[in-house]
């Protein structure tokens, strides 16, 4: 009677409440929500025991707070002297004193049993599906698909949201700070193994629901690795002060089953190829000028202007860098400017980009020069 | 020997006084000026953060008040401060007539105004204040820096001079000049925890003086300490920097702890629970502090044997600091308390102070510091400590010896308000700040994704709030000075013990000039 009916009702509860514990882990699993208030277990094996080691150690801090907190409020509750409480004598206490000194230091050694296990699993890089290198710049993510059998992919990912979004001048969007024009695409469930770096200051690549963070430190190569078991797209931020734009270089990991995970790349390294073979061409001004205003508004108008008047960095309309000889101007772009916060773009932009840029730069904003700069006049530039 | 007189008159009186009231006063006055300096810098950044988007400041401005309020808020406000208790306190509670190097002493004061002064004045150089974290990381803080980071490094050779002067002053106080029969374990619990301090001060501030000496070298004269492509680390900064910076931060609350070991004991109207213990734990946490440095940099790559080595080390220190934390509410335990204002600032430094030590247990465990290092968690934990620590510490010391400084009662009832809206102000401001790390929000950035709002324009309102009501206490305090209510009391705490309560109120201007006789 009573009994067959709490079976039945455990019998359904239990899958009911599987059901919401699951469904709870994948609304952790895509972007963080509002009102959030606690670390997500993410979308790995490792971000899941870090996630557990953080809630045993948070009960544990719990349980010690209430103990202690409860003895204090209750003292301050009972012991006043304004309910007529005289003060008791005793000041020592060897064996107490013992005790709390002893308990607290076996509960750390209860806490650093699964601590020391995970922390040993995130260093073990080893026996990888595949590598990528990640290369922290003032402001923006480099990544390099490192691949044995043929071309390295490699790709700068900027921050997507516009000025006018952060200048409140325009709605934000839905992933607004945490959107890229290039994401990491990486294969579900395969040992992705991370090579991190830096070009300038240090950077820190950090994307909570892989439950990575890795320093990128210039001029050392640091490792750290992720095998993530769900596809989906999930998105970081840069943790490490790197200057001005610290807060404006997010992260975004796409990660899809490997079949798409293998056209993607061939796409990538087929436009590879083509940008090599495109060395050699030679392009009309109107082609430069309609690439090269592409190139401009994704890589230079934050600092020289929509209209090249300006802002951070000087002026492109009636430069004298602009408007004089083709080597001094590609000098600055491919070099940069020592002491300044123009930085060197040879590295950044492919050879057909750069001439692209620069013929836009020396005809657009009334300079208009009539010079058309090839992907071979680079090329040649670099090599001298 | 002469008469005795009273103080010079005017402005040089403050100039050359070699007098550790006169001093402790100075010291006090200014570090106060410094935490409103520097809570002006917190306020830009909280109205900066009350809302997504960029609407007040640029961020190139926003990583200087973030690089400025931590520096003048730890080597302006806070540890001056301190510095300034220890100069009114120590020689009173020891029965010396004044600390034991008083020229010594006049200098290590004086430094710090013009320190300050070459610091702020940075913000109207070309390329603005520094900007690089009051961490001071290389190469963002050598080959990137403004131009202002010379100034930087002059100033922070200047306050390193005070610090390790006015320890030096400390220890050879306490060490000669104890009146007889105040033997060591005798010695109240704020003269222990600055004499430990004193040490860790004399240890480290070289350290820290060496890392922006190589700094200077690597910006002025061509030396590559700190860069790969010379050949050297930008790593190797960190493990210099937080040698220092982890010891520093037990120098900035060990005599905060002090100063809670003072007045629970009075309101509770019972002695310190083991005060042996707590002698011995204080020591512990100094010896601790060296050899936990690296859990500052558990991202940067350190081999995991060493990673381990730093999280059992950090872990440890868990153990003594529970001790103390045991051992005030213990002192409390069935004692006839009364909860005048600095009993309440003492009686939240220990609720929120521990709340900052459990999370810092959390930071310990390195793995899961791979997600909390550089967030909005990391900030939460160091404010509870620092501010509910340190700052609640030093409202409650002020609140307990102003009426004995000045022989005039500061008024309760703000008294009691200031300290109930700093405490509302405090946790709304940080506590919120606990969820936005673990939801993902980074350090140091000056706009946010969406769903970090709520919880920024929480902290933000709080952060107003708390901000206003230190004016409350100023304002308080100023009252008091002028026109408070007189006492002659000696003890003006009916449940204080100690040599400063043997005398009057106010204090002479020269006190113990014959030491007294210790039972």
């Amino acid at each position: 009677m009573h009994s067959q009916a709490t079976r039945l009702c455990k019998l359904t509860l239990s899958p009911v409440l599987l059901l919401l514990s699951i469904l709870g882990n994948v609304a952790w699993a895509e972007d963080t929500q509002r009102w959030q208030i606690n670390m997500t277990p993410g979308v790995t094996e490792v971000g899941a025991k870090i996630y557990d080691l953080h809630m045993i150690v948070f009960w544990i801090c719990v349980g010690i707070g209430i103990v202690v907190f409860g003895l204090m409020f209750y003292s301050i509750l009972t012991h006043r002297k304004s309910l007529g409480a005289k003060p008791a004598d005793f000041h020592e206490s060897t064996s107490i004193e013992i005790a709390w000194t002893i308990v607290p230091f076996l509960i750390l050694i209860v806490m650093a049993y699964p601590a020391t296990t995970t922390l040993l699993e995130i260093y073990d890089v080893d026996d990888a599906d595949m590598d990528i290198m990640v290369t922290g710049y003032q402001w923006k993510w480099k990544y390099e698909y490192i691949n044995p059998n043929g071309e390295n992919v490699t790709f700068f990912s900027n921050l997507r949201t516009g000025k006018t979004e952060i200048y409140n001048e325009d709605d934000k969007g839905e992933h607004y700070l945490l959107e890229v024009d290039e994401p990491v695409v990486i294969p579900v469930d395969k040992k992705v193994r991370f090579l991190v770096t830096a070009n300038d200051v240090i950077h820190s690549w950090w994307v909570p629901e892989l439950a990575v963070k890795k320093d990128a430190i210039p001029g050392f190569i640091n490792e750290t690795w992720t095998r993530v078991t769900q596809t989906g797209v999930y998105r970081g931020q840069c943790a490490e002060l790197c200057g001005r734009d610290h807060g404006f270089m997010p992260i975004v990991v796409n990660v899809v089953e490997q079949n798409e995970f293998d056209s993607w790349l061939g796409e990538k390294q087929a436009k590879a190829s083509e940008i090599k073979a495109l060395m050699s061409k030679q392009f009309t001004l109107d082609e430069q000028m309609e690439a090269g205003k592409a190139v401009y508004m994704r890589s230079c108008v934050a600092c020289h202007g929509v209209n090249g008047e300006g802002g951070v960095g000087k002026p492109i309309a009636g430069s004298p860098v602009a408007t004089g000889e083709v080597s001094g101007h590609l000098d600055s772009v491919v070099n940069g400017v020592p002491g300044t916060a123009m930085q060197a773009f040879g590295n950044q932009l492919n050879d057909v980009d750069m001439a692209a840029v620069i013929t836009y730069q020396r005809n657009a904003f009334g300079n208009n020069m009539g010079d058309i700069v090839q992907p071979i006049d680079v090329y040649n530039f670099k090599s001298q | 020997m002469g008469a005795h007189h009273g103080p010079a008159k005017g402005f040089m009186r403050w100039v050359l006084t070699t007098n550790h009231k006169d001093i402790g006063t100075m010291y006090l006055w200014f570090s106060f000026a410094m935490f409103l300096v520097g809570g002006l810098f917190a306020m830009v950044i909280r109205a900066e953060l009350f809302q997504p988007g960029l609407q007040i400041v640029e961020p190139e401005f926003f990583n200087q008040m973030t690089t400025m309020h931590g520096l003048v808020m730890i080597f302006g406000a806070i540890m001056p401060s301190f510095v300034g208790l220890a100069n009114w306190m120590i020689p009173m509670m020891i029965g010396a007539p004044d600390m034991a190097l008083p020229r010594m002493n006049n200098l290590s004061f004086w430094i710090l105004p013009f320190a300050f002064a070459m610091l702020l004045s940075s913000f109207f150089l070309p390329g603005g204040a520094p900007n690089f974290g009051w961490t001071f990381y290389a190469p963002l803080s050598t080959t990137y820096a403004p131009p202002s980071v010379t100034f930087f490094i002059f100033g922070v050779h200047l306050m390193g001079l005070s610090s390790i002067m006015g320890s030096i002053n400390i220890i050879a106080t306490v060490v000669n000049l104890r009146a007889p029969g105040m033997v060591y374990m005798k010695m109240p619990m704020f003269v222990w925890t600055w004499l430990i301090t004193a040490f860790l001060l004399v240890a480290v501030m070289p350290v820290l003086a060496g890392c922006v000496t190589m700094m200077l070298m690597d910006i002025h004269f061509g030396t590559s300490f700190f860069s790969a492509a010379g050949g050297g680390d930008p790593v190797l900064f960190q493990h210099i920097f937080w040698f220092f910076g982890h010891p520093e931060v037990y120098i900035i609350v060990l005599p905060a702890f002090g100063v809670v070991s003072q007045i629970i004991p009075t309101f509770s109207r019972k002695r310190l629970f083991g005060y042996d213990s707590m002698v011995y734990a204080t020591a512990s946490i100094a010896f601790l502090s060296f050899i936990v440095w690296v859990h500052h940099m558990y991202t940067v790559g350190i081999p995991v044997a060493g990673e381990l080595f730093f999280m059992y080390a950090t872990m440890l220190i868990a153990v003594p600091t529970g001790v103390k934390v045991f051992n005030w509410v213990t002192t409390m335990w069935r004692g006839a308390i009364s909860f005048e204002t600095p009993m309440l600032f003492c009686i939240g430094f220990v609720f929120l102070f521990t709340i900052g030590g459990f999370t810092g247990v959390m930071l310990s465990m390195a793995p899961a510091d791979f997600q909390y290092h550089d967030s909005y968690f990391v900030v939460a934990h160091f404010h509870y400590v620092l501010v509910a620590g340190a700052i609640f510490s030093m409202s409650a010391a002020i609140y307990y010896w102003l009426p004995k400084w000045t022989g005039k009662m500061y008024d309760e009832g703000m008294g009691k308000a200031h300290f109930w809206i700093s405490f509302v102000g405090f946790n709304l401001t940080f506590f919120p700040q606990h969820f936005l790390g673990l939801a993902g929000m980074p350090r140091r950035i000056p706009d946010y994704a969406l769903q970090f709002t709520d919880f920024n324009l929480m902290s933000s309102v709080g952060s107003f709030i708390y901000g206003l009501s230190q004016l409350l206490f100023l304002f308080n305090v100023i009252r008091t000075i002028v026109a408070g209510k007189p006492t002659s009391e000696e003890k003006v705490w009916d449940g204080a013990e100690g040599l400063e309560w043997t005398l009057p109120s106010p204090t002479p201007y020269h006190t113990f000039s014959t030491p007294p006789q210790v039972k």
